[in-house]
């Protein structure tokens, strides 16, 4: 296990998703972090990770992208995000860069601080005794990246496990792709909808009434087609959950942002 | 067989809505995964030799040319020919020239997804010669005028009534929907080719170096009649199967075996070294090695070079979601699934097959069950490099993406902008706290709604929150 200073200085990637539609995720993950002794800062000049560009072949872009987020997080000693994707395209910047370009470095250097929150969690800070409650069942959606790209299966169901209350109940077919895909599930919104349908069967067969994941993008597409099919399964992110903050709505549950809307306008 | 790639969108769709294809895919998400699942765990070692594999495919394709002249060599020196075709016309040419000779008729073919891929059937036929397909799934396809749609079970897409159909038409026997009885009357009828056909054409799984073999694997035995009854036997395979030692080929047959139908070893794995020899009991008189590239010696050196690694065993098809969703015809070509969206711009140009690379959501399913670890969203990645490169991203992906990555280099006009989007989607939902149709996004809401955002954009709260407490400092 890797050595831990008493505060290590983490920069949080906050990721595209988070910041537009649920930023109470990132709330949650600071709050995750701190109590795990971090200090947490939020460099202003990242935007997103550059995935979507990445997956269109335009690499001269990505390329642009992936050395302003390198210089957004120069300085901390950790890089953490709610999202195995978004990490995901972070560890993919050595293969943007020839080996003989001193950015392949800085991307090798990036790569080897930038965790996703519950892998952070687990396998660098080894949090115990949570202290989160929780009254339910849920079923633990495993997202690709995360899963495939990270390794992270292991890490939230050892978290989950932590929360006093919670029951999980495993859906089948959890580590198959709902469909999202990011641009795929506009490119191919027919093939899409039709994977997210088998994921949401899976879901209501689990008998589980929450859902929980660890990626925005997933999630999203989940929460809708589940709306969308009359289910009344809630779906959160794994964060808010970790972080006893559940006393907001779920993702696409009713709100009333419209009286904070008008204010802001 | 005709590119129907371009279509892959239309083609797909029709597929979603096919309740007898989606009745037979069913059948295959429940069988294949399940088994591989099964088998691998019965072999800690499993892992292992996926490295192994991978290791020595990479030895061989970094010496191709050694081990194929070595092939070469050991074939002439049992006996037989070996002929290099760079073109699948090439290819045709050469197997019908040898048919020529012996003055074929009728040839029985064991399975071989390189014939399809040459079009070798419809090049016989247009001259004369009677082509038989002896695997069961492909004899159903071949009475049907279909096409495979699967690399090891081509009929997958077919119900028992579909066979039980085409069987009544073409034997003229009382329909049955008895599996047993419908095997056996397929028997019977290919057991009349068997001996009639004046050459037997089959595939290779892998040629071997040292001895100068080649071998088949299949589950019904029909391969080993196809070669050995008639007088002239006709390998027609690719440059890229050839191995080096009969124990490297073993190490093959052990992956290929359980990553393909979950068995520890197919039923009949079936060498050919050379024609018969005088103290053999049967065999052919002639043998004939047909080497096809078909653009595969473009990839050695390529970024598409780990490709040419494939066995063939459809892991990656019977696990892919997509593929799961919309079949193999869907595809357009010979090869489908993960493995398809790689090779097939090879073939046909990435031109026609430029929306297979992009039917994938990278969720990676197929790199993880791969036997030789073949990258595979990496490599439909780099073909999207190269329609992007060549402008074939469709106009409005490249607009969007060019906006959206203006915005993406600046952060203070990025942040902007997802403030300024961050408050319209939140004006659209109103109350519900979702959007149920969205102009612009139907690929999204026409099918799911569209969860609203919950307040402010993060970086806003963040922002407030900073200067609150840096008030509350003061």
């Amino acid at each position: 296990m890797q050595q831990t200073p008493m505060s290590p200085k983490v920069g949080l990637f906050v990721t595209c998703l988070v910041d537009m539609f649920r930023p109470e995720i990132g709330f949650a993950t600071v709050k995750l972090l701190e109590r795990a002794g971090c200090t947490v800062e939020v460099p202003e000049t990242q935007t997103c990770c550059g995935q979507p560009a990445f997956n269109s072949g335009d690499n001269r872009t990505t390329r642009e992208i992936a050395i302003s987020t390198i210089k957004a997080f120069d300085g901390y000693q950790y890089v953490v995000g709610p999202s195995g994707s978004c990490i995901g395209m972070l560890h993919h910047y050595p293969e943007l860069f020839d080996e003989a370009d001193p950015w392949h470095r800085r991307a090798l250097d990036l790569k080897a601080r930038a965790y996703e929150i519950s892998s952070f969690l687990v396998d660098i800070i080894g949090l115990e005794g949570l202290e989160a409650r929780f009254s339910g069942t849920v079923t633990y959606h495993d997202s690709c990246s995360g899963l495939r790209e990270l390794g992270i299966k292991a890490q939230p169901r050892q978290l989950l496990g932590q929360v006093e209350g919670l029951e999980l109940n495993e859906m089948n077919e959890s580590e198959t792709c709902c469909g999202f895909g990011g641009t795929f599930c506009v490119k191919y919104p027919d093939i899409s909808n039709r994977m997210v349908g088998n994921k949401t069967a899976n879901i209501a067969a689990s008998g589980a009434d929450t859902l929980v994941g660890g990626d925005l993008g997933c999630l999203l597409n989940m929460a809708g087609k589940l709306k969308r099919e009359g289910h009344d399964v809630e779906t959160r992110h794994l964060v808010e959950i970790l972080a006893g903050m559940c006393d907001t709505p779920a993702i696409a549950e009713p709100s009333d942002d419209r009286t904070r809307l008008a204010r802001e306008l | 067989m005709q590119i129907n790639s371009p279509q892959f969108k239309q083609r797909a769709h029709e597929a979603l809505d096919d309740a007898n294809l989606q009745r037979a895919l069913g059948n295959l998400k429940a069988g294949f995964p399940h088994k591989r699942a099964q088998a691998v765990a019965r072999m800690p070692e499993f892992d292992a030799l996926r490295d192994q594999g991978r290791d020595l495919k990479n030895h061989i394709l970094e010496h191709l040319d050694l081990y194929l002249e070595q092939f070469e060599g050991k074939v002439i020196e049992n006996g037989g020919h070996v002929h290099w075709c760079r073109t699948s016309d090439d290819a045709c040419r050469t197997i019908l020239d040898i048919c020529r000779q012996v003055d074929a008729r009728t040839v029985t073919k064991g399975k071989s997804m390189v014939s399809e891929e040459i079009d070798l059937n419809d090049y016989l036929q247009k001259h004369g010669i009677r082509p038989v397909e002896t695997d069961l799934g492909e004899y159903i396809l071949q009475l049907r005028g279909d096409h495979p749609s699967h690399i090891i079970a081509p009929a997958i897409h077919l119900n028992l009534e579909d066979v039980s159909e085409a069987f009544h038409q073409h034997h003229q026997r009382p329909k049955s929907d008895d599996p047993a009885v419908l095997m056996r009357e397929a028997r019977e009828m290919l057991r009349k080719q068997f001996v009639a056909a004046d050459v037997g054409i089959t595939g290779a799984n892998f040629l071997v170096a040292e001895t100068g073999s080649t071998i088949i694997v299949t589950n019904e035995g029909n391969g080993d009649l196809t070669q050995t009854l008639p007088k002239t036997h006709i390998v027609v395979t690719s440059i890229e199967k050839v191995v080096p030692t009969l124990e490297d080929m073993s190490l093959f047959l052990r992956l290929l075996a359980r990553s393909a139908t979950g068995q520890e070893f197919t039923v009949y794995n079936t060498l050919s070294t050379g024609p018969r020899r005088p103290d053999d009991q049967d065999g052919p008189e002639n043998f004939h090695v047909v080497l096809v590239d078909n653009g595969r010696s473009d990839m050695v050196g390529s970024q598409f070079q780990d490709m040419l690694r494939c066995i063939r065993c459809s892991a990656c098809m019977n696990h892919c979601p997509v593929y799961g969703a919309i079949g193999g015809h869907s595809y357009g070509w010979v090869y489908p699934g993960p493995m398809g969206s790689v090779l097939t711009p090879q073939m046909i140009g990435i031109e026609q097959a430029a929306l297979l690379p992009n039917a994938s959501t990278f969720c990676g399913k197929c790199e993880e069950v791969c036997p030789v670890r073949i990258p595979l969203p990496k490599l439909m990645r780099h073909w999207r490099e190269k329609e992007f490169e060549k402008h074939l991203t469709p106009r409005t992906v490249r607009y969007g993406l060019g906006g959206w990555s203006f915005f993406a280099r600046r952060p203070a006009l990025y942040r902007l902008l997802s403030r300024v989007s961050n408050q319209a989607l939140r004006m659209l939902a109103g109350r519900k706290g979702r959007i149920n149709r969205l102009p612009m996004a139907g690929g999204w809401t026409d099918w799911r709604d569209m969860p609203a955002p919950t307040g402010k954009t993060f970086m806003q709260q963040w922002k407030d929150k900073q200067r609150t407490n840096g008030e509350d400092n003061a």
